[in-house]
């Protein structure tokens, strides 16, 4: 009695066990295959017939970087990529007053006040913190990262490294898997690099979590096939 | 008599530049009194350094004694100013600043810092003087650079633009382009 009592509670566990592994198989299955189609997808143009503006996510990575940006944003048709967010480090206040620089000569030209936001976000980590307390603050960046990106869920963006954009990129990427919004990002490679990637660069382009990804050197285009060369920018 | 001729001597200036950081090296590099001789032996008469957050003091100078005039500062809030007085520019290896001096078609030596961890701005410089647009040195090196450069070798370099990039978003994106 007691052996097949036992028994019985073998064959139910065991029986449980392979329900939890079957759905488990199934689960990861599905996530593989939606992972695989949004990369799949997001390397094919968007084919819009009569497009319409796209709000925009622009990353400023400071120095060297924002002003590759800006040059950039300098030849684009800005009422197609509308509105925009400038999003900057906490710790970089040049590079937003930069940018309400380049917005102010666009309502210029145009004549019209353009939707233009500005917004600083918290970094990882600074330079020479622990790394016990950026435990702490990674959590935070990530969760302010997080907050932006549920608030003005952009349809595209334009960054250029180093470190500040990458936690914004990830979302994005979930965004599309989970079906909340499908964005296109673009990633320049700065100038600075010749021969090798930024880490920044090396993860999005490893991860397939650039759409498009343009270095500015003909040697990293020979060492990354995917990427595009695009000639310097500077 | 010598005082009219100094009077008459055109002012040539070599600016100094460090960026937002330190680095005492270079500053130290170009204190050093074999470097000024040479620069003042090539005609130029002032030396201003911008030194950032170093703590290395270089000597000031009125240049009165037959030598380089010295001067320094820590920051200014622009240096296209200096750039565009300068006729030699003695840069950190950040890509701002010589991109700012190549556009202004100065002559340009990039002094590399050798310190920092994470050494991939040596790649850009580099590759420019490779391509003729600058000369590269490291602070050791520097003395070295000055003595042999010849500054009529060096080729302009023509900014590049983003159209490129913008019109590979657009297709991209569906977006007309022009």
């Amino acid at each position: 009695m007691l052996a097949m009592e036992k028994g019985i509670n073998c064959f139910f566990s065991a029986s449980a066990s392979n329900v939890y592994i079957y759905f488990i198989t199934i689960a990861i299955a599905l996530v593989v295959i939606r992972v695989s189609y949004v990369i799949y997808r997001s390397s094919k143009p968007l084919h819009t017939t009569s497009p319409q503006p796209l709000s925009t996510l622009i990353v400023l990575g400071s120095g060297g970087h924002t002003a590759e940006m800006l040059n950039l944003l300098s030849v684009l048709h800005t009422d197609s990529f509308t509105p925009r967010l400038y999003i900057a480090a906490a710790t970089d206040n040049m590079s937003l007053q930069k940018a309400r620089l380049f917005e102010s000569s666009v309502i210029d030209k145009t004549g019209v006040l353009e939707n233009a936001q500005f917004m600083q976000i918290y970094r990882s980590r600074e330079v020479g913190q622990s790394y016990l307390t950026s435990i702490g603050t990674t959590l935070m960046a990530i969760a302010h990262a997080l907050w932006l990106m549920i608030k003005f869920r952009p349809q595209v963006i334009l960054c250029n490294g180093p470190g500040t954009c990458l936690p914004l990129c990830v979302i994005a990427f979930f965004f599309k898997v989970l079906g909340i919004r499908w964005s296109s990002t673009f990633y320049v490679e700065s100038i600075a690099r010749v021969r090798r990637l930024s880490l920044t660069g090396l993860l999005l382009y490893e991860l397939h979590m650039a759409d498009k990804f343009f270095v500015q050197w003909p040697q990293l285009q020979r060492k990354y096939p995917r990427a595009h060369y695009v000639g310097c920018l500077m | 008599m010598g005082d009219t001729h100094d009077d008459m001597k055109p002012k040539r200036i070599v600016f100094v530049t460090v960026g937002t950081t330190s680095f005492d090296a270079l500053v130290k590099a170009v204190d050093n009194t074999e470097v000024k001789r040479e620069l003042f032996g090539r005609g130029y008469t002032h030396l201003l350094i911008q030194m950032g957050r170093g703590s290395y003091i270089p000597s000031k100078s009125s240049g009165e004694d037959g030598c380089l005039a010295v001067d320094y500062f820590t920051f200014s809030s622009t240096i296209a100013d200096n750039l565009r007085s300068a006729s030699l520019v003695i840069s950190h290896a950040g890509s701002g600043s010589i991109f700012e001096t190549l556009r202004l078609r100065k002559p340009l030596i990039v002094v590399v810092n050798e310190d920092l961890m994470d050494n991939h701005q040596s790649e850009l410089a580099e590759e420019l003087a490779d391509r003729k647009h600058l000369f590269c040195a490291s602070p050791q090196t520097l003395l070295h650079t000055i003595t042999s450069m010849s500054l009529e070798r060096l080729i302009p370099y023509h900014p590049g633009d983003a159209k490129p990039v913008a019109k590979l978003i657009n297709q991209f994106l569906g977006f007309p382009d022009d």
